[in-house]
C-alpha cells in the first residue's frame, strides 16, 4: 500500500464515518424535533414579514409552457364519469364547521365575484412556471356557508390519491381568507384541464405548489387537523414529510 | 520540511509595510490574533456551511436545470443541467457539455444501485433521495447561518475586528501593490514577523467578499426563492431578476463559496497548518520569523 492509497483510504473512511454520522442524525427522533421546531419559526416569522400579495404578472411574462405534475388523471371511476360528461352533474361539497352546508354547481361557482391574477407557481422541486388562474375567491363561498367561529383549518378533499390515502391538503384562515386565495375554474382562460386539476383547483399563493390541492370535491371546515388521515394536514405531508406550511 | 514555503526571503514591499519595531512582539513570540467571536463564529460555519451545502445539493437533485428569469420548468431553456443519457452522466453549461459519468448524473449508490440523480450518495443530506429531509436540515441552519452572521457582524463592529482588520486602504488596492501581493502569493512568500499579524490585501479581499458580498447574496437569494418572502419583500425579485434567476445566483454563490474554501484550506496548509489552526481555536498565533529556513538550509541568503 503506498502513501496516496493510505491516503485515499484515510478519506474515505472519513467521508464513510461523516456520512454514516449525517444519516443516523437525520433518522434521529430528537434531531428531528429540533429541524422540525425551526420549521415553526418559519410560520411565524413569514406571518410577520411576508402579510401582502403575491406578485401579479402581465400576460407576456407567463409561462409558454405550463407544465403538470403529481396526479394528473384520477383513476376514481366515479371522478371519470363526471370528466366524460363536463362535470354537469358534478357538485362541490361544503360542509364541517359551517351553519350552512352548500352543494355548488360549476354555474353556482361561476355566480359568485371572480378573481382572476396571473401568478407565478413555485413548485417545491425548485422550477417555476407564471399562468393565469381565475374563480371564486374561497372566503366568499366560506362566507355563502356561515363559517362557524370554532374553524380553524380549512380542508380540500380531492378526487385523487392513492392506495393508501386520498389526497386532501389543508390551510388555515389567514391563508383561507387571503384574496388571493381562490377556487380556480378557469386556467389560461380555458376550463382547467384534467392534469391541472379539473374541474376546481385551490389557488393559495405565497404557498409551493403541493399546497395547491387540485381535484377538489369537498371543502370541509374543521377544528383541528391532528385527527384526520396520519394527522400532518395533508397528503404529501403525511406521505413524504414535507412540511404543512409552505412558504419557502 | 521541504514542503515549508521559502519565507527567508522577506519581501521589500512588506518590510515597508511593517510596523516600526520598535517595541511590539517578535519572531517565535505567541501573540492574541483572533476574537472569541471570529473564533466561535468559524467553526460554527464550518458546520452551518457544510449542512447548508450538502443538503443544498440534495435539493438541487430534485430538480437539476437553473434557468434565468421569473419561470422555468422543463419545457424552458435551462443554462445549466447535470443530467443523463441511458450510458452517461453529464454537466451543461450553455453548449458546453462535460462527461461525468460516475460522479454526477449517473452513478452507484451505497447499495451498488445505478442512479440517475445530480449530486452523488456521498455528498447530499441526506445521503437517500429525500428533498423533505433536505429541506428540515437546509431551512433549520438556514437560521443558524443568517442569525450567527448577524451576530459576528454586530461584534466585529462593537470589537472593532472590521475597522482593524479589513478595512481597505486606497493604497492596498492601487495596481503596483495588488500586484506584488499577488506575485508573494504565487512564489508562496508568506509575510513573517509583525507583519503576518495584518491581513494582506488579498486576504481582505477575499474576506470582505464572503462577508459582505456572497454570504449575503447567498442569504437573500435564498429568501427570495420562498414564495411567502416574494408577496412580503417584492424587491427580492426585483434585485435578482425573477425567482429563477435568484435561484441561479444561489447556486453560483454555493460554487464560490465552495473555491473560497478549497483556497483558504490551501493557504491554511502553506503558511503552517498547526499554527493557523492553533490560532483560530485558542487564539494565539506564534509569529514566524526567519528560522525554519535557516535551519532547512534550502535557502541560504
Amino acid at each position: 500500500m503506498n502513501r496516496r492509497d493510505l491516503l485515499g483510504g484515510l478519506s474515505l473512511g472519513a467521508g464513510g464515518l461523516l456520512l454514516g454520522g449525517c444519516d443516523r442524525l437525520n433518522a434521529d427522533p430528537s434531531v428531528r424535533k429540533i429541524l422540525v421546531g425551526a420549521e415553526a419559526l418559519n410560520l411565524r416569522s413569514q406571518r410577520l414579514l411576508a402579510g401582502g400579495l403575491a406578485r401579479e404578472y402581465r400576460r407576456d411574462q407567463m409561462s409558454p409552457v405550463f407544465r403538470t405534475n403529481g396526479n394528473t388523471r384520477p383513476e376514481s371511476t366515479a371522478y371519470l364519469a363526471h370528466a366524460a360528461t363536463n362535470f354537469v352533474d358534478w357538485r362541490l361539497i361544503v360542509d364541517g364547521l359551517v351553519a350552512m352546508p352548500l352543494k355548488l354547481s360549476l354555474g353556482d361557482l361561476g355566480t359568485f365575484p371572480q378573481r382572476a391574477q396571473i401568478t407565478r407557481h413555485d413548485c417545491v422541486e425548485g422550477w417555476s412556471a407564471i399562468g393565469k388562474w381565475q374563480g371564486p375567491m374561497l372566503s366568499d363561498i366560506l362566507k355563502a356557508a356561515g363559517l362557524s367561529d370554532r374553524a380553524r383549518y380549512i380542508v380540500f378533499h380531492c378526487a385523487d390519491g392513492d392506495a393508501n390515502r386520498p389526497f386532501y391538503e389543508s390551510i388555515d384562515l389567514y391563508d383561507a381568507f387571503h384574496p388571493q386565495t381562490i377556487m380556480a375554474l378557469l386556467m389560461n382562460d380555458r376550463r382547467l384541464p384534467m392534469g391541472h386539476g379539473a374541474p376546481l383547483r385551490l389557488r393559495v399563493e405565497r404557498q409551493l405548489g403541493y399546497k395547491h390541492a387540485k381535484f377538489v370535491m369537498r371543502i370541509e371546515a374543521r377544528a383541528r387537523i391532528d385527527d384526520l388521515y396520519d394527522g400532518k394536514g395533508g397528503y404529501w405531508e403525511d406521505s413524504a414529510g414535507y412540511a404543512w406550511y409552505a412558504g419557502i | 520540511m521541504a514542503a515549508q514555503p521559502d519565507r527567508s526571503a522577506m519581501p521589500e514591499k512588506a518590510q515597508q509595510d511593517a510596523p516600526e519595531a520598535t517595541v511590539g512582539p517578535g519572531p517565535g513570540d505567541l501573540v492574541k490574533r483572533h476574537h472569541l467571536s471570529t473564533r466561535l463564529w468559524h467553526w460554527l460555519n464550518v458546520v452551518t456551511l457544510a449542512v447548508m451545502m450538502m443538503s443544498g445539493l440534495m435539493i438541487f437533485n430534485a430538480h437539476p436545470r437553473l434557468y434565468w428569469g421569473e419561470y422555468g420548468a422543463n419545457a424552458d431553456p435551462a443554462w445549466f443541467e447535470i443530467g443523463s443519457t441511458e450510458t452517461t452522466g453529464f454537466v451543461q453549461a450553455g453548449s458546453l457539455r462535460i462527461e461525468t459519468t460516475g460522479v454526477l448524473g449517473r452513478w452507484t449508490d451505497q447499495d451498488g444501485v445505478l442512479r440517475r440523480r445530480a449530486f452523488p450518495y456521498w455528498i447530499t443530506i441526506p445521503s437517500r433521495y429525500s428533498l423533505a429531509d433536505a429541506r428540515l436540515w437546509h431551512f433549520a441552519f438556514a437560521w443558524v447561518l443568517g442569525l450567527s452572521l448577524a451576530a459576528f457582524m454586530t461584534a466585529s463592529l462593537l470589537n472593532r475586528h472590521f475597522k482593524r482588520h479589513l478595512t481597505i486602504s486606497l493604497d492596498e488596492v492601487r495596481p503596483s501593490h495588488l500586484w506584488a501581493d499577488i506575485k508573494d502569493h504565487a512564489r508562496l512568500r508568506f509575510p513573517i514577523e509583525a507583519a503576518a499579524l495584518r491581513y494582506n490585501i488579498l486576504q481582505k479581499l477575499a474576506y470582505a467578499a464572503v462577508l459582505f458580498g456572497l454570504l449575503p447574496l447567498i442569504i437573500f437569494t435564498g429568501l427570495a426563492m420562498s414564495p411567502a418572502m416574494d408577496a412580503g419583500w417584492p424587491w427580492l425579485l426585483d434585485i435578482f431578476g425573477g425567482r429563477q434567476s435568484a435561484r441561479s445566483l444561489h447556486f453560483i454563490a454555493m460554487v464560490a463559496l465552495v473555491a473560497f474554501f478549497l483556497v483558504h484550506i490551501a493557504m491554511v496548509v502553506l503558511a503552517g497548518p498547526i499554527n493557523e489552526v492553533r490560532s483560530m481555536i485558542s487564539g494565539y498565533y506564534r509569529l514566524p520569523g526567519k528560522r525554519p529556513e535557516s535551519r532547512s538550509g534550502e535557502v541560504a541568503p
